[in-house]
C-alpha cells in the first residue's frame, strides 16, 4: 500500500498543468458547495443566538411573525399574570411587552432602501436578554425622542450613526446610544421607548410579549394554560424556537438553490476528473502492463488508480474548503424574506460543513475516477506490454 | 479546407475525451443559463410594469398603511385618469410553505387598471355579484388544482382569523411576463369584517395604484401627491410601478450579486475542463506539430489547428448545452414555483451563453497554442511517448 501511495503521488506530480486543473476545478465546486452551507448555516446561526434558552415569545395565533402580531392590552395583562414567569432578586416581574414596526432606510453599500425593524421596549427589555448592552453612548433618557441602534444598523445604514436624528412616525429621534447582542439579530434593529414609539405610531396594543420562565421545563404546561385561555388568541413559543422559525423561507431558498447548483457544477467536476484519469490510464498502459506482469493484481491496479483520483480529489476539497473558510470575514446583509426586515449575518462554517465538503470532494474523486481505474485494472498484460 | 478536415478528425482522436469534454461544457453552459434566467427573473416583475401606473404607499414603510380617504384627493389632480386601491392581505392556506400573493382590491376599479390581465366579462361579473369572490391566475390555479366554483379557506396572518372564498374567476396574462400567480380578493370583504372586529384598522389601505394618462407626468405628479400629504399622520411615498418592484429585487440585493459571482464561476468550470482536455491533446501531439512544421507548416496552421479544435468543441458543448436548457428550464420553474411566478430563458441569455463558450474556446487554447509554437521542432521530434 504504500508502494501504491507514492506511485499515486509522483504520477499527479508528473502531470503537474493537468492534475492542476481537475484539483482547481474540484475545489472551485465544493468552495461553491461550502459557502451555500456556511451562508444557510451563519443565517441560522444568527437567529438562534437571538433566543434564550428559559425565555418565551408570546404572538397572536398564526401571525408568523412580530410585524404581523396585534396583542390588545387585555390579553396582555392575562399572561403577565401567568405563575411560571420569573421574578428578578428585587422581585421585578421578568416580562416585557414590546412593539415593532418597520421604518426604511437607504443602505451604505448599495444606497437602496431596506427595511428596518423598530423595536419599542420597556426596561425590562434588556434585563431578559442579558448580552445585550450598550457599547457606544448611552441609554436613552425617559420621555425624550432618543433611540438606541443596533451595531449592524450603525454600520450597513446611512445616517444611522451616534448623534445623528432619524425621522418616523411624525417626530425626530436622536441616535444616542449603540447596542451589541453577540452577533444576534437584535444588532440589526433600533430600540426606543415603547411609551413613546407606540403613540408616535398610532398603535396603543403590543406586537409581541417576551418573557423569562422560572425554568425552561415550566414551558409545556404554560403555553398549555395560555393557548386554551378562552380571552386569548395566542401562540406561545419558545424563544429560539420563534427566532429559528424566521430563517425558514430564505434558508429552504437558499438551500434548493445551493442544491441545484452544486449538483450541477459536481457533475462538471466530475466529468473533469474522468477525463484526467482516462488520460492517466491511457498514458501509462505500459506500465500497467509491467505492474500485472510484476505480480500486481488487477484490484491493486484498480485500487492505486481510485487512490489517485480520490488523492487529487481530497486536495481539491482542501483547498475549496480553505477558500470558503475566508468567507468568514465576509458579512452577508440581506433582506430576510420571513420578516420583511433588513439581517446582517456572516457566512459561518463548523465541523459538519468541512466534513460535508470532504465527502462530497471524495465522492467526486470515486465517481470520477471509477470507470478509468476499472478500464486500467481490465487490460491484458500481453497487450498492454505491447501498446505503443 | 484541409486545416477543417484535420480539425475534425483531430477532435475525433480519443471520442471518449472529447465527448467527456462536450458532456462537462454542456453541462457548465446549461448552469450558466439556468443561473442566468434565475437572476434575471428576479426582474420580470419590473419589466412587466406600466408605465401608466404610479404606486402610492406609506412613506415609512410597507408594513403601514393608508387612510382610504387620500383617494378622493389624489383623484382630483390633473392627470391622474384613474385609481384604485390595494391591501396586502397575507393570509396561509393550510401551511406556510404555500405563499403567494394576495390582494384585497377595489372590485370596481382594480381590473380596470390592469389590463394584461385577462379575465371572461362573465367571471368579471360574477366576482364583482359576490362578497367573498376571488379572481385568481391561472398559475395558481394550477399549481394547486383550483378550478372556478372552489371554495378555499385562508387563515390571516396580518388580518386574524379564518377566512372563507369561493374562486369566481381565473385571469391569464397578456404578455409573456405577466405574473400570474395573484389571488385577488374584494377589499369590502376585509374591511366590513374589520369594521365589527377591529375598528380601527378599517378604513385603510396598503396601496393606492394611480393611473395616469400620460407616463412622462410620472414624476411630477408623484410629487404633487406626496407634497399633499406632507407633514400629515400618514405621509406618502410616490413611484412609478417598475421602481416599486425594484425596491423588492434590491432588498435581495446580496443573493442576485452571489448568483451572478457563480455564473462567472461556472465559466471558470468550463475554462478548467476544455483547457484540460487541450493541453492533454496538445502534449501528446508535440511531435506530431514538429513533424508538421518539418513538412513546411506554417506556425500559423498549427496555431489554427489547436484554435480550430478547441473552439469547435466549445461550440458542441456550448449547443448541447443551450439545448437541454430549455426542458431544465421548466423543470426549475416547478421546483421553485413559489420564488417566480416567471421563469423565462430570456434571449440575451442566449446570447452570453454563446459569448462564454466562444470566450472559453479561445483561452482553453491558450496554453498549448504556446506550447506548441515555443517548441522548436527539433525538440518536438526529439519527444518520444
Amino acid at each position: 500500500m504504500p508502494l501504491l501511495v507514492s506511485y499515486t503521488l509522483k504520477n499527479i506530480l508528473a502531470r503537474k498543468l493537468t492534475s492542476l486543473m481537475t484539483i482547481f476545478g474540484i475545489a472551485l465546486v465544493v468552495f461553491v458547495f461550502s459557502a451555500v452551507l456556511m451562508l444557510t448555516h451563519g443565517l441560522g446561526q444568527t437567529l438562534v443566538s437571538t433566543g434564550y434558552d428559559d425565555n418565551v415569545i408570546i404572538i397572536r395565533r398564526a401571525s408568523q411573525t412580530e410585524i404581523q402580531s396585534i396583542i390588545p392590552r387585555a390579553m396582555a395583562n392575562t399572561a403577565k399574570a401567568d405563575p411560571a414567569i420569573k421574578r428578578d432578586s428585587d422581585g421585578t416581574l421578568l416580562f416585557a411587552n414590546e412593539i415593532l414596526v418597520l421604518i426604511v432606510k437607504n443602505k451604505k453599500s448599495s444606497g437602496e432602501p431596506s427595511n428596518i425593524p423598530v423595536r419599542g421596549v420597556t426596561e425590562i427589555s434588556m434585563k431578559i436578554r442579558p448580552d445585550t448592552r450598550i457599547v457606544d453612548g448611552r441609554m436613552w433618557k425617559e420621555g425624550t425622542s432618543e433611540i438606541i441602534v443596533g451595531r449592524k444598523i450603525q454600520q450597513n445604514f446611512e445616517g444611522c450613526s451616534l448623534g445623528q436624528q432619524i425621522k418616523f412616525g411624525g417626530r425626530s429621534w436622536t441616535i444616542v446610544g449603540v447596542i451589541e447582542s453577540g452577533g444576534s439579530a437584535f444588532e440589526s434593529e433600533i430600540w426606543g421607548d415603547y411609551n413613546q414609539l407606540a403613540p408616535a405610531f398610532d398603535r396603543p396594543i403590543f406586537s409581541s410579549l417576551t418573557m423569562t420562565l422560572n425554568s425552561p421545563q415550566d414551558f409545556d404546561a404554560m403555553k398549555e394554560r395560555l393557548e386554551n385561555d378562552p380571552r386569548m388568541t395566542v401562540e406561545v413559543k419558545r424563544e429560539k424556537q420563534y427566532y429559528e422559525d424566521q430563517s425558514r423561507f430564505t434558508t429552504v431558498f437558499i438551500n434548493i438553490l445551493g442544491t441545484i447548483i452544486s449538483i450541477v457544477f459536481s457533475l462538471g467536476a466530475i466529468v473533469g476528473a474522468m477525463i484526467t484519469m482516462y488520460s492517466s490510464v491511457a498514458n501509462r498502459t505500459i506500465e500497467i502492463g509491467t505492474l500485472r506482469a510484476l505480480g500486481f493484481r488487477r484490484r491493486n491496479i484498480l485500487a492505486a488508480f481510485l487512490v489517485e483520483s480520490v488523492m487529487i480529489a481530497s486536495i481539491g476539497g482542501v483547498l475549496g474548503i480553505a477558500g470558503a473558510s475566508v468567507l468568514q470575514f465576509v458579512e452577508v446583509s440581506t433582506t430576510n424574506w420571513d420578516t420583511f426586515a433588513e439581517l446582517a449575518f456572516s457566512f459561518e462554517t463548523s465541523s459538519g460543513i468541512v466534513l460535508k465538503g470532504m465527502i462530497f470532494a471524495v465522492v467526486m474523486g470515486i465517481v470520477g475516477g471509477f470507470f478509468p481505474a476499472v478500464r486500467a485494472s481490465r487490460f491484458r498484460i500481453v497487450n498492454a506490454l505491447r501498446a505503443k | 479546407m484541409k486545416v477543417l478536415k484535420l480539425i475534425f478528425r483531430n477532435t475525433f482522436r480519443h471520442p471518449l475525451r472529447t465527448g467527456l469534454t462536450i458532456l462537462g461544457l454542456a453541462i457548465a453552459v446549461m448552469a450558466f443559463a439556468i443561473i442566468r434566467t434565475t437572476v434575471s427573473s428576479w426582474y420580470t416583475a419590473s419589466q412587466a410594469a406600466s408605465p401608466n401606473r404610479l404606486i402610492t404607499r406609506s412613506a415609512v414603510s410597507l408594513a403601514f398603511t393608508l387612510p382610504i380617504a387620500y383617494k378622493e384627493k389624489i383623484v382630483k389632480i390633473e392627470g391622474v385618469s384613474g385609481i384604485s386601491h390595494a391591501m396586502w392581505f397575507g393570509g396561509i392556506y393550510v401551511d406556510p410553505k404555500n405563499f403567494f400573493p394576495q390582494f384585497a382590491v377595489d372590485g370596481d376599479t382594480y381590473m380596470g387598471l390592469y389590463p394584461e390581465y385577462i379575465i371572461p366579462p362573465k367571471q368579471m361579473e360574477d366576482f364583482l355579484k359576490q362578497k367573498n369572490a376571488i379572481i385568481i391566475g391561472r398559475r395558481l390555479a394550477d399549481r394547486f388544482g383550483w378550478s372556478l366554483g372552489d371554495q378555499v379557506r385562508l387563515t390571516g396572518t396580518i388580518f386574524p382569523g379564518d377566512w372563507d372564498f369561493v374562486i369566481r374567476g381565473i385571469y391569464s396574462g397578456a404578455e409573456e411576463n405577466t405574473d400570474e400567480t395573484i389571488w385577488h380578493m374584494r377589499y369590502d370583504y376585509l374591511d366590513e369584517r374589520m369594521r365589527t372586529e377591529m375598528p380601527g384598522r378599517a378604513g385603510q389601505v396598503g396601496s393606492f395604484v394611480v393611473q395616469i394618462a400620460d407616463p412622462s407626468q410620472s414624476a411630477a405628479i408623484s410629487q404633487q401627491i406626496d407634497a399633499m400629504f406632507e407633514n400629515s399622520s400618514a405621509e406618502t411615498l410616490t413611484e412609478t410601478e417598475e421602481s416599486f418592484m425594484l425596491s423588492f429585487v434590491s432588498m435581495a440585493s446580496s443573493i442576485v450579486t452571489g448568483l451572478q459571482i457563480i455564473s462567472v464561476l461556472v465559466i471558470g468550470i468550463i475554462l478548467l475542463v476544455l483547457g484540460n482536455t487541450m493541453a492533454m491533446t496538445a502534449r501528446e501531439r508535440i511531435s506530431e506539430y514538429a513533424v508538421m512544421k518539418t513538412l513546411g507548416f506554417r506556425p500559423l496552421h498549427v496555431v489554427g489547428l489547436i484554435i480550430g479544435e478547441s473552439l469547435f468543441i466549445a461550440a458542441l458543448g456550448g449547443a448541447m448545452g443551450l439545448l437541454v436548457t430549455f426542458p431544465i428550464a421548466r423543470l426549475v420553474q416547478a421546483a421553485m414555483a413559489d420564488f417566480f411566478p416567471v421563469f423565462k430563458v430570456q434571449p440575451i441569455t442566449l446570447v452570453l451563453a454563446v459569448l462564454a463558450s466562444f470566450a472559453v474556446g479561445l483561452m482553453a487554447a491558450v496554453f498549448p497554442t504556446l506550447k506548441a509554437v515555443r517548441t522548436p521542432i527539433v525538440e518536438g521530434l526529439r519527444i518520444i511517448d
